[in-house]
């Protein structure tokens, strides 16, 4: 017998192949390598930041900074390709390690204050935003020939769809959000974070450590995150990505990981963006439903998720435990 | 008022009279004050008419806070509000009708999510996230993806008419926070939000129906989103579906937490969360009349958030608490070490 907890999962992928072969029937031209490869190049950033935001949840917090950590990344990458001579990967680096302590020190203000991660990074958001807001207040295009490199870098798929090189950092973010969460033992604390601070703290795993590396990893692949979506559009603009983070937070409830933390899986999530950019792209080969059909299907989408996440955890629970 | 109540939002008044005068040294003439064209002039004035919308969402966040829960929705709530508003208008209804239309659809918003989270058992957080993702969405279906405009002066009076010499939005929100007040204070429906927020089930074996409370201020909340919203869509005479409300669920958030209401629920204070309301207008305002580039205003809102944060973390208080104690323990060696073990 399968594993309960192993519905939620299970459903999303079911969804993900019954919504892929709902398009197809209609537009047969969406199972080419083309579509397939546009449909990881538009949501790579999504998915990146899509990636730590699993890893918060899992441990039962939020991160609401990562949308404006994207913005303020391209913002930075642009700034200082234009008023240094730094090369790229020296920028990226920098932003990289910039990004992870500003996560390590909202999990820290987490763990050291009390309070709940909603508001704590909620301060956090304001603050990348305003930072990236006195950087520059215009879109900056970003021009530098390693940089062109980058995003012109593509690998041809049999039928000539484009497999991008931010389709694959988004790929491999996965992979590694994987072996993390799943593989390592801060990923065990991170579930036990998830099932209950005080068991946590009483099976022995350290809470506080814990909490700073959770929210460091989030800043690291939002950093990530605002890297690609600088590759992605060439520009970097203050004002972009503005509620990216809901969005992160609903593919990874759609990929089955419970907001209540402590059970899901990393390539839920996986499942969560791609059905979200299968909604996107199907709206565009239609051509005739409007653009906020998108917002509509989303939510109706979420709506099912959860209350289908409800039942199945209903129904996995013995009887005597559910009226605990 | 009661010296009690005094004492609960003195924090939020001290907040806000240093604020005042910080503003007041880089902006003298702030507390100016004009009476001409039978109407009050002056930047106070303009901070309680700005401040109206986050304000009256303030006050239903407020008692969704007090049971423990969140409603992100109503920043979206008001784009709807305001569509269903203008679309009746232009329909060629009455003001009445469109006023009560939009006040049903703000209670059916707060109906929504109040059902999902007091029936379903999902988490607020999760339960208005679905509105506010969708909602947008609804509203611009409602607008058909443009911005309706209208003219009807009696529903625009709402937005930027006067009343002796006060702008109405003001006194909409001072009448909705009184009312709210006078009914949750003077009936036992604002303890029954707090034992519901402080412990679920201990309420419900206390015999509170606790699924009718969370119905009832999830539907209070999006009314007063509804009002919110009505306010705005008056105030620039037209239903903006993409731009209405947008992000003020986040203001209204922060002004609940300014207001020292505890985002674990439990006791509560509307007064608070409204002079909340004003310490963000106020610096929002103030940023600008002092003459700082706007793009400061989000990192100073940071830092004041940060700084808030710190003052009232529980943990935070602990520790000075101790810290304390070690202090008046090396000055008087005996009685501190009761209350230091007293503390968590």
């Amino acid at each position: 017998m399968i594993n309960p907890r192993r519905y939620p999962l299970l459903a999303t992928i079911a969804i993900f192949v019954i919504a892929y072969a709902i398009c197809y029937v209609q537009f047969p031209y969406m199972l080419s390598t083309r579509v397939a490869g546009n449909l990881l190049t538009d949501n790579a950033y999504l998915g990146i930041v899509a990636v730590g935001m699993t890893v918060v949840i899992l441990s039962g917090g939020i991160d609401l900074s990562v949308g404006a950590v994207i913005a303020f990344s391209g913002v930075f990458i642009a700034v200082m390709l234009r008023d240094t001579g730094l090369h790229p990967l020296v920028v990226f680096a920098l932003l990289l390690a910039l990004t992870t302590a500003f996560g390590a020190a909202m999990g820290a203000l987490i763990h050291r204050l009390g309070m709940p991660p909603f508001i704590v990074t909620l301060a956090g958001m304001f603050l990348a935003r305003g930072v990236a807001y006195m950087l520059t207040i215009d879109s900056v295009a970003i021009d530098h020939p390693f940089f062109d490199t980058l995003q012109s870098t593509y690998w041809l798929m049999p039928g000539k769809g484009r497999l991008t090189l931010i389709g694959v950092i988004m790929l491999l973010a996965f992979v590694v959000g994987h072996v993390v969460a799943h593989r390592t033992r801060f990923g065990a604390n991170v579930f036990a974070l998830g099932g209950g601070q005080q068991t946590a703290r009483l099976m022995g795993s350290r809470v506080g450590r814990t909490t700073v590396m959770i929210y460091a990893f989030s800043g690291l692949m939002a950093g990530l995150g605002g890297i690609v979506f600088a590759l992605y559009t060439g520009s970097g603009y203050p004002l972009a990505t503005v509620g990216t983070e809901l969005t992160a937070i609903a593919t990874v409830v759609i990929g089955g990981t419970l907001l209540s933390g402590g059970a899901g899986y990393v390539f839920g999530t996986l499942f969560g963006v791609l059905t979200m950019g299968l909604i996107q792209t199907y709206i565009v080969f239609d051509g005739t439903l409007s653009s906020w059909w998108t917002k509509i299907a989303i939510g109706v989408l979420l709506l099912a998720f959860i209350v289908l996440q409800k039942a199945l955890l209903r129904l996995g629970t013995p009887r005597g435990a559910a009226a605990a | 008022m009661m010296p009690a109540g005094v004492k609960r939002v003195l924090p939020q008044l001290i907040t806000l009279a240093v604020l005042v005068a910080l503003v007041s040294a880089v902006f003298p003439d702030f507390l100016q004050l004009h009476y001409s064209d039978g109407r009050l002039i002056g930047p106070v004035i303009d901070v309680l008419k700005r401040g109206a919308p986050v304000a009256l969402l303030a006050i239903g966040m407020t008692l969704v806070v007090a049971t423990g829960g969140i409603d992100l929705s109503v920043g979206t709530v008001m784009a709807i509000t305001g569509a269903v508003a203008a679309a009746a208008i232009v329909a060629g209804h009455g003001l009445l009708w469109a006023l009560g239309l939009a006040l049903a659809a703000g209670l059916c918003a707060g109906l929504f999510s109040g059902c999902l989270i007091a029936f379903l058992g999902i988490q607020p957080i999760v339960a208005t996230l679905i509105l506010m993702i969708s909602g947008r969405g609804i509203a611009q279906l409602i607008t058909e993806g443009r911005i309706l405009t209208f003219n009807l002066p009696g529903f625009s009076f709402l937005g930027s008419g006067h009343l002796l010499g006060i702008p109405v939005p003001v006194w909409l929100w001072l009448a909705a926070a009184t009312l709210t007040v006078v009914v949750v204070r003077r009936t036992a429906l604002g303890l029954l939000i707090e034992a519901v927020g402080i412990n679920r089930r201990a309420s419900a074996l206390a015999g509170i129906n606790a699924r009718v409370i969370l119905l009832a201020v999830y539907m209070i909340s999006g009314l007063c989103a509804a009002l919110a919203g009505i306010v705005t869509t008056a105030d620039i005479r037209g239903a903006d579906a993409n731009n209405a409300g947008l992000w003020l669920e986040l203001d209204a958030i922060l002004a609940t937490v300014i207001g020292g209401n505890s985002l674990l629920g439990g006791r509560f204070s509307i007064p608070a969360a409204v002079i909340g309301a004003l310490i963000i207008q106020t610096i929002n305002t103030g940023i600008l009349l002092a003459g700082f580039p706007t793009e400061y205003n989000l990192v100073i809102k940071a830092a004041l958030v940060v700084a808030i944060l710190v003052l009232q973390s529980p943990l935070l208080a602990g520790d000075l608490k101790r810290v304390a104690a070690r202090l008046t323990r090396q000055r008087h060696p005996a009685p501190a070490t009761k209350k230091e073990r007293a503390s968590p």
